[in-house]
């Protein structure tokens, strides 16, 4: 309960940047609420209207933004699991499978707190999200120019605060254990001893991804129309788990020979 | 026009991921290779994002006060800061060299 209310809180400040970014990027008033209060999904909502703020065709940045909202899919699969909603539920609770009710509710010990956390949270959070959007989009008109505020760095800085956890903790599958900052929750869990020499190399992927997204994504600036060199980098997805698919198995088949030599001799 | 277009293509795409999640079968989504593209496809495109606002301007490439901003926004995230003060400061670093530079 707790939890939930304190991330409901943090939520404020992304909910009111969001509402300045928006209304800098040329979308009106009616359009930046209906953002917030029918996909909210946050990330989805500052990449959409910074795709489009930047001259990006319509289709081009409705994709990108689907694209980011595809990890609260493997939220819902485990929320379904934890919750154990009824069908006729399940088409309301959907709406609520962001990042931080997913933390929140599978960080609890048993199905009522899990309940409990998640509707809490979703409640203070759809609450929240909506009116600091409101009050972010009016504000921005009373702003001015969001630039010179340096509003426009808000959303770059709300998706580093997200990803830096994603490739410190691999967290971003599976919802971290706890919520901290919002929409960072769980940002620096330790990883256990364990689990390390496997964690090591699928965060050597991580980063290669990152690495890998943010070359393509700005080789393709001059050629490309805005919004359309988010989807090539995404690319660098499969692309690194091919090479690294590839690299285990001439690694295996290494090992096979010298296994065989050694036994030869 | 095309800004509502995106926005109803958003609203229908977000929420039909998230209603899928609830209602498959566990089976289809845990497999190994999907959880682990599920896993690194977001950070792909937050990579991508992050870079295309800090540094695109247009179809041209450009280091400026928001490079600034972001490079505050990281040193804050390193330092463990709070999520509102990683966004403020990243606000408000650009907001100042903004202003110094004109």
């Amino acid at each position: 309960m707790r939890d939930a209310l304190g991330v409901g809180a943090a939520v404020g400040l992304s909910g009111f940047a969001f509402g300045v970014t928006s209304a800098g990027a040329g979308m009106t008033l009616a359009q930046t609420c209906v953002l917030s209060l029918l996909v909210f999904t946050g990330a989805s909502q500052f990449a959409l209207v910074g795709a489009l703020g930047a001259g990006g065709a319509p289709l081009a940045a409705a994709a990108g933004a689907l694209l980011l909202g595809v990890r609260n899919a493997f939220y819902g699969l485990r929320l379904s699991q934890m919750l154990g909603l009824p069908a006729a539920v399940r088409p309301l609770a959907a709406q609520w499978v962001i990042d931080e009710t997913s933390a929140v509710a599978l960080a609890q010990p048993d199905r009522r707190l899990a309940r409990l956390g998640f509707t809490v949270t979703g409640v203070t959070l759809y609450a929240g999200w909506n009116i600091t959007t409101l009050l972010g989009a009016l504000g921005a008109e009373a702003l001015g120019d969001p630039a010179a505020w340096g509003l426009d760095v808000a959303g770059p800085a709300v998706f580093l605060a997200l990803l830096l956890p994603m490739i410190r903790d691999r967290s971003s599958a599976a919802p971290p254990a706890r919520a901290g900052a919002t929409p960072a929750p769980g940002r620096g869990e330790a990883g256990t001893a364990t689990a390390r020499p496997i964690r090591a190399a699928a965060l050597r992927h991580e980063v290669a991804v990152a690495v890998l997204a943010v070359l393509l994504a700005l080789a393709c600036v001059p050629f490309l129309p805005a919004g359309v060199p988010v989807l090539v980098a995404v690319l660098a997805a499969p692309a690194v788990l091919a090479v690294a698919a590839l690299r285990s198995r001439s690694a295996a088949r290494r090992e096979r020979t010298a296994a065989e030599r050694a036994e030869e001799a | 026009m095309g800004a509502w277009i995106a926005i109803a293509v958003t609203v229908a795409g977000c929420y039909a991921v998230k209603l899928l999640g609830l209602s498959v079968p566990a089976a289809v989504l845990e497999r190994p290779l999907v959880r682990r593209l599920a896993a690194l496809v977001p950070i792909a495109a937050l990579a991508a994002l992050i870079a295309l606002q800090t540094f695109a301007d247009g179809r041209t490439l450009v280091v400026d006060a928001r490079a600034a901003g972001l490079a505050a926004a990281a040193v804050a995230l390193l330092l463990r800061a709070p999520f509102l003060v990683t966004v403020a400061a990243a606000v408000a670093v650009t907001a100042a060299v903004r202003a110094l530079t004109g």
